[in-house]
């Protein structure tokens, strides 16, 4: 399980993640969601350790990420953006992560057929197109076997037989018992993929509810999403009656 | 849950299973081996070239025939550079720390292996140009012996500044962070800045990473006063250079790595 607990984090003058605190329990999808720039990204960075948060903090297990005794085994993370070396193949990307925590190289060769890059392990992983990029990324978050999984966006550039791949694997996944923390702005694959929701705007919490909760009082979960997150959403396009009028307030990024 | 958890061996991570991974990373690169092979190519070349163009056989012929090594430090250190800064480029660091999220235990694997690595190239390098460029000798010149006084000691030096040097730049790169900013920060920090300090300064430029390679370390005797437009320059001994050279790498990599687990990543 994931405890957040007054998490905050401060980029100079941006205050990016506010107080933040809420739970992700195992046996069960939590959607992480929030509009583009509310913190999402950075929440995921300061739960393992890439950053350090200015107040607050947050535990796997009981633990801070940075003391877990085999990372890998204890928490799978899969972040928005590549990380990994053009120049080294799939297999070997995989062996060396799994090297840092004992894991066999047979595991390897499991999570690579796993998600179906078995025929492209020998490839560099500079060629790979984004869905392949993030099939080997979720490849890395599945190494350890982990009870706790973190995914930043990781439907991105996934086709929708991908989509579906991904979706039933992390429903059975949480089935299993694992505590699985899914980030996205795409409302409707939440929908179908979480059962529980947290909602953050601004860096701050706005929701921790069930899916069917927070749907239950507007036509749908996007409407209740676009509801909540309506005062707090920094980037936005302008509504079709807004059109002729450009506000200097929200055209200033 | 407990059940899930229960699978988890005992113990936890280390030293180990760190310089395992960072060795998986660094063989699995083309540009590794590429790299290496031609700083080992281009050390034995410039031996052999300069030990056909010798006719002083006075001269300190181990140091001609380590002439090459100098050069060779160039891609070796930029090998170092890059073992640290092309996490951060590719976005590796991210996989890296999320294995490994102690960062002085990272930095101590990455540096124990390519220090190896660069260790034994270096030695490779350095001998096989000592023999290359003594078999090159004409004139009637006979080659030098590893038995010669200080000649053992100056081929061995000669491969240690290759670990050494590239551990300095793996720290600069730990630093800097930023492959462009920190090779240029290397090469012009190792190869430039000395051509400035001996027109400036004479007196501090004996204690230059490459004046110490070039007049120290690759030296079977001291030069009893260097000849540097007409003052007389005084190099540091054979083992002076050698710990001058690690102290460098060790404060460089002790302030990457302060760096390092200090900042985000």
């Amino acid at each position: 399980m994931i405890e957040v607990s007054d998490l905050t984090k401060r980029y100079g003058p941006t205050l990016a993640v506010d107080a933040l605190s809420f739970d992700v329990r195992p046996g069960a999808v939590t959607g992480f969601l929030g509009a583009n720039g509310s913190g999402k990204s950075t929440t995921m960075r300061l739960i393992l350790g890439l950053d350090a948060p200015d107040a607050g903090e947050a535990r796997i297990g009981g633990r801070r990420f940075r003391d877990l005794r085999w990372p890998l085994r204890e928490a799978g993370s899969l972040l928005e953006a590549r990380a990994f070396h053009p120049g080294r193949s799939a297999r070997e990307h995989l062996a060396a992560l799994a090297a840092s925590n004992g894991i066999s190289r047979r595991r390897v060769d499991e999570v690579l057929g796993l998600v179906g890059l078995a025929g492209a392990a020998r490839r560099r992983a500079g060629k790979f197109s984004l869905g392949m990029g993030q099939r080997l990324g979720l490849a890395a978050a599945l190494l350890g076997d982990p009870p706790v999984l973190l995914l930043d966006e990781p439907v991105n550039g996934l086709d929708p037989a991908g989509i579906r791949w991904i979706r039933d694997l992390l429903k059975s996944l949480a089935a299993e018992g694992r505590a699985v923390l899914v980030s996205s702005h795409l409302i409707s694959e939440m929908a179908l993929l979480a059962e529980h929701l947290v909602v953050i705007g601004q860096g701050r919490l706005l929701a921790d509810t069930s899916v069917a909760q927070m749907s239950a009082g507007s036509s749908s979960l996007e409407e209740a999403f676009l509801e909540l997150t309506e005062s707090s959403t920094q980037y936005r396009g302008a509504r079709p009656q807004d059109t002729p009028v450009i506000s200097a307030k929200e055209g200033r990024r | 849950m407990t059940a899930l958890t229960a699978r988890v061996p005992a113990g936890r991570y280390g030293f180990r299973h760190v310089a395992r991974m960072e060795w998986i990373k660094l063989r699995s690169l083309r540009s590794t081996w590429w790299t290496l092979a031609i700083t080992v190519a281009a050390a034995i070349a410039i031996g052999v070239t300069v030990g056909i163009n010798t006719r002083n056989a006075n001269g300190d012929l181990t140091n001609n025939a380590l002439a090459g090594i100098i050069p060779a430090l160039l891609l070796t250190s930029v090998l170092g550079v890059l073992t640290m800064t092309s996490e951060y480029s590719s976005g590796m660091i991210r996989s890296t720390l999320a294995a490994a999220p102690s960062r002085p235990l990272l930095l101590a694997g990455k540096a124990a292996v390519f220090g190896a690595l660069a260790l034994a190239v270096g030695e490779a390098a350095s001998f096989i140009s000592f023999f290359a460029g003594g078999a090159a000798l004409r004139h009637g010149i006979a080659a030098p012996a590893l038995t010669g006084p200080g000649v053992l000691r100056a081929v061995l030096l000669s491969g240690v500044s290759f670990c050494l040097v590239g551990l300095l730049a793996l720290g600069l790169g730990a630093v800097i962070r930023h492959s462009g900013a920190a090779i240029a920060v290397v090469v012009g920090g190792v190869y430039v800045l000395p051509t400035i300090m001996a027109s400036v300064a004479h007196g501090l430029g004996v204690y230059m990473p490459i004046i110490i390679i070039g007049n120290s370390l690759t030296t079977t005797k001291p030069e009893p006063c260097g000849s540097h437009g007409g003052q007389c320059v005084h190099f540091v001994s054979a083992w002076a250079g050698l710990g001058l050279l690690g102290l460098y790498a060790a404060v460089a990599l002790a302030v990457g790595g302060w760096l390092f687990a200090r900042r985000d990543a």
